[in-house]
Protein backbone atom coordinates (compact mmCIF):
# COMPACT_ATOMS: atom_id res chain seq x y z
CA UNK A 1 0.00 0.00 0.00
CA UNK A 2 2.50 2.75 1.31
CA UNK A 3 4.75 2.44 -2.23
CA UNK A 4 1.08 2.43 -4.34
CA UNK A 5 1.25 5.84 -2.01
CA UNK A 6 4.10 7.20 -2.60
CA UNK A 7 3.97 6.13 -6.59
CA UNK A 8 0.63 7.85 -7.38
CA UNK A 9 1.66 11.37 -5.19
CA UNK A 10 4.99 11.44 -7.11
CA UNK A 11 2.55 11.41 -9.96
CA UNK A 12 0.75 14.18 -8.86
CA UNK A 13 3.52 16.08 -8.01
CA UNK A 14 4.89 16.02 -11.48
CA UNK A 15 1.88 16.36 -13.80
CA UNK A 16 1.05 19.60 -11.62
CA UNK A 17 4.17 21.03 -12.78
CA UNK A 18 3.98 19.99 -16.20
CA UNK A 19 0.54 21.87 -16.09
CA UNK A 20 1.88 25.25 -15.10
CA UNK A 21 5.09 24.64 -17.70
CA UNK A 22 3.05 24.06 -20.48
CA UNK A 23 2.77 26.26 -23.25
CA UNK A 24 -0.30 25.12 -24.96
CA UNK A 25 -3.12 25.51 -22.78
CA UNK A 26 -5.28 22.20 -23.83
CA UNK A 27 -1.76 20.28 -23.09
CA UNK A 28 -1.91 22.04 -19.65
CA UNK A 29 -5.74 21.08 -18.91
CA UNK A 30 -4.82 17.23 -19.60
CA UNK A 31 -2.18 17.07 -17.12
CA UNK A 32 -3.87 19.04 -14.83
CA UNK A 33 -6.85 15.81 -15.48
CA UNK A 34 -4.12 13.34 -14.82
CA UNK A 35 -3.08 15.64 -11.63
CA UNK A 36 -7.17 15.47 -10.63
CA UNK A 37 -7.10 11.18 -11.58
CA UNK A 38 -4.00 10.54 -9.13
CA UNK A 39 -5.76 12.84 -6.09
CA UNK A 40 -8.77 10.55 -6.29
CA UNK A 41 -6.41 7.80 -6.02
CA UNK A 42 -4.83 9.38 -3.16
CA UNK A 43 -8.21 9.89 -1.87
CA UNK A 44 -9.45 6.22 -2.39
CA UNK A 45 -5.86 4.57 -0.88
CA UNK A 46 -6.07 6.91 2.22
CA UNK A 47 -9.35 5.44 3.05
CA UNK A 48 -11.84 7.90 1.10
CA UNK A 49 -13.41 5.98 -2.06
CA UNK A 50 -16.53 7.68 -2.21
CA UNK A 51 -14.21 11.38 -2.16
CA UNK A 52 -11.93 9.54 -4.75
CA UNK A 53 -14.88 9.10 -6.96
CA UNK A 54 -16.80 12.39 -6.63
CA UNK A 55 -13.42 13.64 -7.67
CA UNK A 56 -13.35 12.15 -10.84
CA UNK A 57 -16.91 12.76 -11.33
CA UNK A 58 -17.39 16.28 -10.40
CA UNK A 59 -14.08 17.96 -11.44
CA UNK A 60 -12.31 15.50 -13.96
CA UNK A 61 -15.78 14.42 -15.59
CA UNK A 62 -17.71 17.57 -15.45
CA UNK A 63 -15.53 20.79 -14.52
CA UNK A 64 -12.49 19.98 -17.04
CA UNK A 65 -14.66 19.44 -19.84
CA UNK A 66 -15.94 22.37 -19.53
CA UNK A 67 -12.89 23.99 -19.38
CA UNK A 68 -11.57 21.91 -22.66
CA UNK A 69 -14.56 22.90 -24.04
CA UNK A 70 -13.82 27.15 -23.16
CA UNK A 71 -10.62 26.56 -24.37
CA UNK A 72 -11.42 24.92 -27.38
CA UNK A 73 -13.33 27.68 -28.56
CA UNK A 74 -11.03 30.40 -28.24
CA UNK A 75 -8.88 28.36 -30.23
CA UNK A 76 -5.42 30.32 -28.91
CA UNK A 77 -2.59 30.08 -31.33
CA UNK A 78 0.94 31.10 -31.48
CA UNK A 79 0.18 34.75 -30.85
CA UNK A 80 -1.11 34.07 -27.48
CA UNK A 81 1.61 31.96 -26.72
CA UNK A 82 4.42 34.96 -27.82
CA UNK A 83 2.26 37.02 -25.69
CA UNK A 84 2.62 34.84 -22.62
CA UNK A 85 6.10 34.37 -22.76
CA UNK A 86 6.15 38.57 -23.04
CA UNK A 87 4.39 38.47 -19.76
CA UNK A 88 6.41 35.95 -17.96
CA UNK A 89 9.98 37.13 -17.36
CA UNK A 90 12.57 35.80 -14.60
CA UNK A 91 11.42 38.72 -12.54
CA UNK A 92 8.03 37.70 -12.19
CA UNK A 93 9.04 34.56 -10.76
CA UNK A 94 10.61 35.79 -7.75
CA UNK A 95 7.69 36.60 -5.21
CA UNK A 96 5.89 33.61 -5.93
CA UNK A 97 9.15 31.32 -5.45
CA UNK A 98 9.97 33.15 -2.55
CA UNK A 99 6.03 32.47 -0.78
CA UNK A 100 6.48 28.31 -2.19
CA UNK A 101 10.07 28.34 -0.62
CA UNK A 102 8.38 29.17 2.91
CA UNK A 103 5.97 26.51 2.38
CA UNK A 104 8.09 24.13 1.59
CA UNK A 105 10.51 24.58 4.36
CA UNK A 106 6.93 24.76 7.04
CA UNK A 107 6.31 21.66 5.24
CA UNK A 108 9.84 20.18 5.61
CA UNK A 109 9.88 20.68 9.24
CA UNK A 110 6.59 19.37 9.69
CA UNK A 111 7.40 15.92 7.69
CA UNK A 112 10.66 15.52 9.53
CA UNK A 113 9.95 16.59 13.38
CA UNK A 114 6.39 15.69 13.75
CA UNK A 115 4.72 12.43 14.78
CA UNK A 116 3.43 10.83 11.42
CA UNK A 117 0.34 9.55 11.30
CA UNK A 118 -0.54 6.33 10.12
CA UNK A 119 -2.39 6.80 6.61
CA UNK A 120 -5.72 4.95 6.18
CA UNK A 121 -6.13 4.30 9.56
CA UNK A 122 -10.13 3.08 8.38
CA UNK A 123 -12.14 3.39 5.66
CA UNK A 124 -14.94 5.77 5.24
CA UNK A 125 -18.00 4.37 3.72
CA UNK A 126 -20.80 5.99 1.67
CA UNK A 127 -22.79 5.90 4.37
CA UNK A 128 -20.59 7.76 7.17
CA UNK A 129 -20.00 10.68 4.53
CA UNK A 130 -23.75 11.65 4.21
CA UNK A 131 -24.49 11.16 7.58
CA UNK A 132 -21.42 13.76 8.54
CA UNK A 133 -22.71 15.86 5.55
CA UNK A 134 -26.07 16.39 6.89
CA UNK A 135 -25.37 15.88 10.39
CA UNK A 136 -22.63 17.62 11.69
CA UNK A 137 -21.92 20.15 9.06
CA UNK A 138 -25.46 20.59 7.43
CA UNK A 139 -24.96 24.26 7.99
CA UNK A 140 -22.62 23.99 5.51
CA UNK A 141 -24.26 22.40 2.86
CA UNK A 142 -27.20 24.44 3.21
CA UNK A 143 -24.93 27.73 2.62
CA UNK A 144 -23.19 25.42 -0.31
CA UNK A 145 -26.73 25.08 -1.92
CA UNK A 146 -27.69 28.98 -1.36
CA UNK A 147 -24.38 29.26 -3.00
CA UNK A 148 -25.09 27.49 -5.92
CA UNK A 149 -28.78 28.64 -6.40
CA UNK A 150 -27.42 32.08 -6.81
CA UNK A 151 -24.84 31.09 -9.03
CA UNK A 152 -27.92 28.98 -11.28
CA UNK A 153 -29.87 32.01 -11.42
CA UNK A 154 -27.03 34.26 -12.32
CA UNK A 155 -26.69 32.06 -15.00
CA UNK A 156 -30.32 32.02 -16.26
CA UNK A 157 -30.46 35.97 -16.47
CA UNK A 158 -26.93 36.14 -18.13
CA UNK A 159 -28.07 33.53 -20.55
CA UNK A 160 -31.71 34.90 -21.33
CA UNK A 161 -31.71 35.91 -24.94
CA UNK A 162 -34.82 38.37 -26.42
CA UNK A 163 -36.93 36.70 -29.06
CA UNK A 164 -35.39 37.74 -32.19
CA UNK A 165 -37.34 38.89 -35.23
CA UNK A 166 -35.72 36.41 -37.43
CA UNK A 167 -37.64 37.69 -40.85
CA UNK A 168 -35.70 39.90 -42.36
CA UNK A 169 -38.33 42.21 -43.49
CA UNK A 170 -40.17 42.37 -40.45
CA UNK A 171 -37.08 43.51 -38.76
CA UNK A 172 -36.24 46.39 -41.08
CA UNK A 173 -39.93 47.64 -40.72
CA UNK A 174 -39.56 47.72 -36.70
CA UNK A 175 -37.00 49.42 -36.91
CA UNK A 176 -38.22 52.21 -39.06
CA UNK A 177 -40.80 52.22 -36.65
CA UNK A 178 -38.83 52.68 -34.03
CA UNK A 179 -36.79 55.63 -35.36
CA UNK A 180 -40.54 57.07 -36.36
CA UNK A 181 -41.13 56.97 -32.90
CA UNK A 182 -37.75 58.37 -31.31
CA UNK B 1 -1.93 -16.35 -4.79
CA UNK B 2 -4.58 -18.43 -6.02
CA UNK B 3 -6.79 -15.54 -5.95
CA UNK B 4 -4.30 -13.17 -7.78
CA UNK B 5 -4.24 -16.36 -10.48
CA UNK B 6 -7.91 -16.41 -10.72
CA UNK B 7 -8.76 -12.78 -11.01
CA UNK B 8 -6.32 -12.03 -13.58
CA UNK B 9 -8.19 -15.15 -15.49
CA UNK B 10 -11.44 -13.47 -15.43
CA UNK B 11 -10.01 -10.45 -16.36
CA UNK B 12 -8.50 -12.11 -19.62
CA UNK B 13 -11.74 -14.18 -20.63
CA UNK B 14 -13.80 -10.91 -19.20
CA UNK B 15 -11.56 -8.57 -22.00
CA UNK B 16 -11.73 -11.54 -25.00
CA UNK B 17 -15.34 -12.00 -24.74
CA UNK B 18 -16.43 -8.39 -24.50
CA UNK B 19 -14.58 -7.66 -27.60
CA UNK B 20 -15.52 -10.62 -29.38
CA UNK B 21 -19.18 -9.30 -28.35
CA UNK B 22 -18.29 -5.96 -29.26
CA UNK B 23 -17.35 -7.08 -32.62
CA UNK B 24 -20.20 -9.37 -33.32
CA UNK B 25 -22.81 -6.59 -32.70
CA UNK B 26 -21.42 -5.09 -35.35
CA UNK B 27 -23.00 -8.21 -37.63
CA UNK B 28 -26.12 -8.41 -35.57
CA UNK B 29 -26.71 -4.65 -36.00
CA UNK B 30 -26.39 -5.04 -39.68
CA UNK B 31 -28.57 -7.98 -40.56
CA UNK B 32 -31.22 -6.62 -37.81
CA UNK B 33 -31.69 -3.47 -39.73
CA UNK B 34 -31.35 -5.00 -42.89
CA UNK B 35 -34.59 -7.23 -41.10
CA UNK B 36 -36.12 -4.38 -40.37
CA UNK B 37 -35.63 -2.37 -43.60
CA UNK B 38 -36.95 -5.46 -45.24
CA UNK B 39 -33.70 -6.83 -47.03
CA UNK B 40 -30.99 -8.77 -46.55
CA UNK B 41 -27.68 -7.46 -44.95
CA UNK B 42 -24.95 -8.86 -45.14
CA UNK B 43 -25.35 -12.66 -45.69
CA UNK B 44 -22.19 -13.78 -48.05
CA UNK B 45 -19.13 -13.89 -45.89
CA UNK B 46 -19.46 -17.58 -43.78
CA UNK B 47 -22.81 -19.14 -42.39
CA UNK B 48 -25.49 -16.16 -42.12
CA UNK B 49 -22.51 -13.60 -43.14
CA UNK B 50 -21.01 -13.90 -39.92
CA UNK B 51 -17.76 -13.51 -41.42
CA UNK B 52 -18.47 -10.07 -42.22
CA UNK B 53 -17.13 -9.38 -38.64
CA UNK B 54 -13.54 -10.84 -39.48
CA UNK B 55 -13.27 -9.26 -43.08
CA UNK B 56 -14.12 -5.56 -41.54
CA UNK B 57 -11.45 -6.05 -39.19
CA UNK B 58 -9.24 -7.31 -41.72
CA UNK B 59 -10.01 -4.23 -43.77
CA UNK B 60 -9.52 -2.19 -41.08
CA UNK B 61 -5.90 -3.64 -40.33
CA UNK B 62 -4.50 -3.40 -43.59
CA UNK B 63 -5.61 0.38 -44.30
CA UNK B 64 -3.28 3.51 -44.12
CA UNK B 65 -2.91 4.19 -40.98
CA UNK B 66 -2.99 7.93 -41.68
CA UNK B 67 -2.85 10.91 -39.17
CA UNK B 68 -3.65 14.18 -41.52
CA UNK B 69 -0.63 16.73 -41.22
CA UNK B 70 -2.28 19.54 -39.88
CA UNK B 71 -3.38 17.28 -36.90
CA UNK B 72 -2.36 17.60 -33.23
CA UNK B 73 -0.07 14.65 -32.98
CA UNK B 74 -0.02 13.11 -29.17
CA UNK B 75 -3.69 14.15 -28.39
CA UNK B 76 -5.08 12.71 -31.88
CA UNK B 77 -3.35 9.40 -31.02
CA UNK B 78 -4.73 8.83 -27.45
CA UNK B 79 -8.48 10.24 -28.12
CA UNK B 80 -9.57 6.78 -29.21
CA UNK B 81 -7.93 4.71 -26.78
CA UNK B 82 -9.64 6.76 -23.84
CA UNK B 83 -13.41 5.37 -24.96
CA UNK B 84 -12.35 2.31 -25.44
CA UNK B 85 -10.69 1.98 -21.87
CA UNK B 86 -13.23 3.77 -20.05
CA UNK B 87 -15.65 1.80 -21.09
CA UNK B 88 -13.52 -1.33 -20.69
CA UNK B 89 -12.97 -0.23 -16.77
CA UNK B 90 -16.59 0.24 -16.68
CA UNK B 91 -17.22 -3.42 -16.74
CA UNK B 92 -15.06 -4.00 -13.62
CA UNK B 93 -18.17 -3.23 -11.46
CA UNK B 94 -20.71 -4.99 -13.38
CA UNK B 95 -22.03 -8.34 -11.46
CA UNK B 96 -23.00 -10.81 -14.35
CA UNK B 97 -23.32 -13.63 -12.11
CA UNK B 98 -22.56 -14.33 -8.50
CA UNK B 99 -19.17 -14.90 -8.38
CA UNK B 100 -18.14 -13.81 -11.97
CA UNK B 101 -17.23 -10.12 -11.41
CA UNK B 102 -13.28 -8.89 -11.29
CA UNK B 103 -14.37 -5.95 -7.95
CA UNK B 104 -17.32 -5.88 -6.04
CA UNK B 105 -16.70 -2.27 -5.04
CA UNK B 106 -18.86 -0.42 -2.57
CA UNK B 107 -19.44 2.62 -4.45
CA UNK B 108 -19.37 0.45 -7.86
CA UNK B 109 -22.33 2.33 -9.24
CA UNK B 110 -20.25 5.92 -8.43
CA UNK B 111 -16.93 4.16 -10.40
CA UNK B 112 -19.34 3.14 -13.08
CA UNK B 113 -20.74 6.79 -13.36
CA UNK B 114 -17.05 8.37 -13.04
CA UNK B 115 -16.14 6.10 -16.18
CA UNK B 116 -18.88 7.22 -18.32
CA UNK B 117 -17.88 11.12 -17.23
CA UNK B 118 -14.43 9.82 -18.46
CA UNK B 119 -15.28 8.65 -22.07
CA UNK B 120 -16.58 12.17 -23.14
CA UNK B 121 -13.02 13.05 -23.13
CA UNK B 122 -11.78 10.99 -26.51
CA UNK B 123 -15.08 12.88 -28.34
CA UNK B 124 -13.47 16.29 -27.18
CA UNK B 125 -10.16 16.01 -27.51
CA UNK B 126 -10.82 13.74 -31.05
CA UNK B 127 -12.21 16.39 -32.46
CA UNK B 128 -10.48 18.97 -30.96
CA UNK B 129 -7.12 17.41 -32.17
CA UNK B 130 -8.43 16.79 -35.66
CA UNK B 131 -7.90 20.79 -36.36
CA UNK B 132 -11.16 20.22 -38.57
CA UNK B 133 -13.81 22.56 -38.05
CA UNK B 134 -16.71 19.35 -38.49
CA UNK B 135 -14.43 17.55 -36.17
CA UNK B 136 -14.54 20.60 -33.93
CA UNK B 137 -18.46 20.97 -33.75
CA UNK B 138 -18.87 17.54 -33.40
CA UNK B 139 -16.80 17.96 -30.18
CA UNK B 140 -18.31 20.59 -29.02
CA UNK B 141 -22.22 18.99 -29.27
CA UNK B 142 -20.96 15.94 -27.80
CA UNK B 143 -19.45 17.62 -24.70
CA UNK B 144 -22.37 19.46 -24.01
CA UNK B 145 -24.70 16.54 -24.55
CA UNK B 146 -23.06 14.07 -22.57
CA UNK B 147 -22.42 16.73 -19.39
CA UNK B 148 -25.78 17.34 -19.53
CA UNK B 149 -27.06 13.98 -19.73
CA UNK B 150 -24.75 13.03 -16.86
CA UNK B 151 -26.52 15.08 -14.53
CA UNK B 152 -30.07 12.96 -15.03
CA UNK B 153 -28.16 9.76 -15.47
CA UNK B 154 -26.61 9.98 -11.83
CA UNK B 155 -29.89 11.55 -10.52
CA UNK B 156 -32.35 8.48 -12.37
CA UNK B 157 -30.15 6.54 -10.51
CA UNK B 158 -30.27 7.48 -6.78
CA UNK B 159 -33.87 6.19 -6.25
CA UNK B 160 -32.84 2.88 -6.83
CA UNK B 161 -29.77 3.35 -4.11
CA UNK B 162 -32.30 4.79 -1.76
CA UNK B 163 -34.83 1.90 -1.89
CA UNK B 164 -31.72 -0.59 -1.80
CA UNK B 165 -29.21 1.19 0.62
CA UNK B 166 -26.24 0.86 -1.66
CA UNK B 167 -24.10 1.92 -3.80
CA UNK B 168 -23.00 -1.93 -4.52
CA UNK B 169 -23.86 -3.50 -7.17
CA UNK B 170 -24.43 -7.23 -5.85
CA UNK B 171 -26.68 -5.12 -3.40
CA UNK B 172 -28.89 -3.85 -5.87
CA UNK B 173 -29.24 -7.17 -7.29
CA UNK B 174 -30.25 -8.67 -4.18
CA UNK B 175 -32.39 -6.46 -3.33
CA UNK B 176 -34.82 -6.96 -6.48
CA UNK B 177 -35.16 -10.75 -5.06
CA UNK B 178 -39.08 -9.70 -4.79
CA UNK B 179 -39.64 -7.58 -7.23
CA UNK B 180 -37.50 -5.50 -9.93
CA UNK B 181 -36.62 -2.28 -9.42
CA UNK B 182 -38.72 -1.53 -12.85
CA UNK B 183 -41.25 -2.32 -10.74
CA UNK B 184 -41.37 0.44 -7.86
CA UNK B 185 -38.86 3.29 -10.09
CA UNK B 186 -40.84 2.77 -13.63
CA UNK B 187 -39.53 6.53 -14.71
CA UNK B 188 -35.76 6.13 -13.37
CA UNK B 189 -35.51 3.29 -15.44
CA UNK B 190 -36.90 5.17 -18.65
CA UNK B 191 -34.49 8.59 -17.81
CA UNK B 192 -31.66 6.21 -17.23
CA UNK B 193 -32.50 4.43 -20.73
CA UNK B 194 -32.57 7.65 -22.36
CA UNK B 195 -29.58 9.55 -20.30
CA UNK B 196 -27.89 5.70 -21.42
CA UNK B 197 -28.70 5.79 -25.39
CA UNK B 198 -27.14 9.73 -25.24
CA UNK B 199 -24.22 8.72 -23.36
CA UNK B 200 -23.48 5.89 -25.95
CA UNK B 201 -24.39 8.96 -28.69
CA UNK B 202 -26.46 6.14 -30.50
CA UNK B 203 -28.92 7.20 -32.70
CA UNK B 204 -31.64 9.21 -31.66
CA UNK B 205 -28.84 10.50 -29.59
CA UNK B 206 -25.79 10.31 -32.14
CA UNK B 207 -25.29 14.27 -32.38
CA UNK B 208 -21.60 14.29 -32.14
CA UNK B 209 -22.09 12.04 -35.52
CA UNK B 210 -24.26 13.54 -37.01
CA UNK B 211 -23.16 12.05 -40.66
CA UNK B 212 -25.65 13.70 -42.92
CA UNK B 213 -24.54 17.58 -41.52
CA UNK B 214 -20.79 17.18 -40.14
CA UNK B 215 -19.37 14.64 -42.29
CA UNK B 216 -18.68 12.48 -39.81
CA UNK B 217 -18.45 14.58 -36.59
CA UNK B 218 -15.73 13.92 -34.07
CA UNK B 219 -13.91 11.21 -35.73
CA UNK B 220 -14.15 12.89 -39.30
CA UNK B 221 -10.73 12.87 -39.65
CA UNK B 222 -9.88 9.01 -38.33
CA UNK B 223 -9.06 6.11 -40.58
CA UNK B 224 -7.80 2.69 -40.22
CA UNK B 225 -8.06 0.86 -36.75
CA UNK B 226 -8.31 4.58 -35.17
CA UNK B 227 -11.11 4.98 -36.39
CA UNK B 228 -12.01 1.02 -35.41
CA UNK B 229 -11.14 1.58 -32.01
CA UNK B 230 -14.09 4.58 -31.62
CA UNK B 231 -16.58 1.88 -33.45
CA UNK B 232 -15.93 -0.74 -30.83
CA UNK B 233 -16.20 1.99 -27.89
CA UNK B 234 -19.60 2.20 -29.22
CA UNK B 235 -20.58 -1.09 -29.56
CA UNK B 236 -18.65 -1.92 -26.18
CA UNK B 237 -20.77 1.61 -24.80
CA UNK B 238 -24.26 0.03 -26.01
CA UNK B 239 -22.89 -3.77 -24.03
CA UNK B 240 -22.54 -1.65 -20.67
CA UNK B 241 -25.89 0.12 -20.85
CA UNK B 242 -27.50 -2.42 -21.36
CA UNK B 243 -25.57 -4.41 -18.37
CA UNK B 244 -26.35 -1.85 -16.32
CA UNK B 245 -29.95 -1.55 -16.97
CA UNK B 246 -30.29 -5.27 -16.92
CA UNK B 247 -28.30 -4.75 -12.88
CA UNK B 248 -30.15 -1.84 -11.88
CA UNK B 249 -33.80 -2.35 -12.96
CA UNK B 250 -34.15 -5.65 -14.09
CA UNK B 251 -32.76 -7.95 -11.50
CA UNK B 252 -29.38 -8.97 -12.89
CA UNK B 253 -28.70 -12.11 -12.75
CA UNK B 254 -31.95 -13.35 -11.03
CA UNK B 255 -34.28 -15.44 -12.74
CA UNK B 256 -35.83 -19.30 -12.39
CA UNK B 257 -34.75 -22.46 -14.08
CA UNK B 258 -31.95 -21.15 -16.39
CA UNK B 259 -28.11 -20.32 -15.04
CA UNK B 260 -27.46 -16.85 -13.54
CA UNK B 261 -25.51 -16.03 -16.42
CA UNK B 262 -27.76 -17.12 -19.31
CA UNK B 263 -30.30 -15.33 -17.94
CA UNK B 264 -27.74 -12.28 -17.32
CA UNK B 265 -26.79 -12.76 -21.20
CA UNK B 266 -30.49 -12.91 -22.16
CA UNK B 267 -31.46 -9.61 -20.69
CA UNK B 268 -28.82 -7.69 -21.67
CA UNK B 269 -29.44 -9.41 -25.30
CA UNK B 270 -32.80 -8.12 -25.04
CA UNK B 271 -31.72 -4.00 -24.73
CA UNK B 272 -29.23 -4.19 -27.30
CA UNK B 273 -31.85 -5.27 -29.48
CA UNK B 274 -33.56 -2.40 -28.15
CA UNK B 275 -31.37 -0.13 -28.82
CA UNK B 276 -30.77 -1.16 -32.51
CA UNK B 277 -34.28 -1.22 -32.88
CA UNK B 278 -34.33 2.69 -31.91
CA UNK B 279 -31.66 3.09 -34.65
CA UNK B 280 -33.94 1.98 -37.33
CA UNK B 281 -37.39 3.95 -36.10
CA UNK B 282 -36.20 7.37 -34.74
CA UNK B 283 -35.18 10.18 -36.57
CA UNK B 284 -32.65 12.85 -34.82
CA UNK B 285 -33.74 15.29 -33.30
CA UNK B 286 -31.67 19.44 -33.88
CA UNK B 287 -29.04 19.67 -31.42
CA UNK B 288 -30.91 23.20 -29.34
CA UNK B 289 -34.14 20.69 -29.13
CA UNK B 290 -31.68 17.87 -27.83
CA UNK B 291 -30.67 20.16 -24.55
CA UNK B 292 -33.66 21.52 -24.12
CA UNK B 293 -35.30 18.61 -24.03
CA UNK B 294 -32.75 17.44 -21.68
CA UNK B 295 -32.25 20.59 -19.34
CA UNK B 296 -36.26 21.52 -19.52
CA UNK B 297 -38.25 18.10 -19.08
CA UNK B 298 -35.91 14.92 -18.08
CA UNK B 299 -34.43 17.21 -15.52
CA UNK B 300 -37.38 18.25 -13.16
CA UNK B 301 -38.93 14.90 -14.16
CA UNK B 302 -35.94 12.99 -12.58
CA UNK B 303 -35.71 15.97 -9.29
CA UNK B 304 -39.72 14.90 -9.12
CA UNK B 305 -38.96 11.13 -9.20
CA UNK B 306 -36.16 11.18 -5.92
CA UNK B 307 -38.56 13.26 -4.33
CA UNK B 308 -41.47 10.85 -4.37
CA UNK B 309 -39.17 7.85 -3.52
CA UNK B 310 -37.86 9.61 -0.83
CA UNK B 311 -41.08 10.12 0.82
CA UNK B 312 -42.02 6.74 0.47
CA UNK B 313 -38.91 5.70 1.71
CA UNK B 314 -39.45 7.94 4.62
CA UNK B 315 -43.21 7.28 5.21
CA UNK B 316 -41.85 3.17 4.75
CA UNK B 317 -39.14 4.01 7.52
Amino acid sequence: MDIAFYITAAVTVIATILVITRHNPVHALLYLNVSLLSHAMLFYLLGAPFAALLEIIIYAGAIMVLFIFVIMLLNLGKETEEQERKWLKMKVWIGPSLLAAILFAEFLVLVLWSESAAFGPKTVNPREVALSLFGVYMIGVELAAMLLMAAVVGAAHIGRHKRLVLHRFLKEEKEEHEEAVI
Amino acid sequence: MNEVFRYLLMIVVMLFTLTTIAAWLIWLERRMLALWQDRYGPNRAGPFGLLIVAADTIKLFFKEDWIPPFAEKTIFVIAPAIVAAAVLLSFVVVPFAPGILVADLNIGLLFFLAMSSLGVYSIVLGGWASNNKYSLLGALRGASQMISYEVFMGLSLMGVVMLSGSFRLTDIVMAQKDHWFVVTQPVGFILFLIAGIAETHRLPFDIPEAESELVAGFHSEYSGMKFGMFFIGEYLGITLVSAMVVTIFFGGWLGPFLPPLVWFALKTFVFIVLFILLRASLPRPRYDQLMEYGWKIILPVALLNLLITGAFALLKG
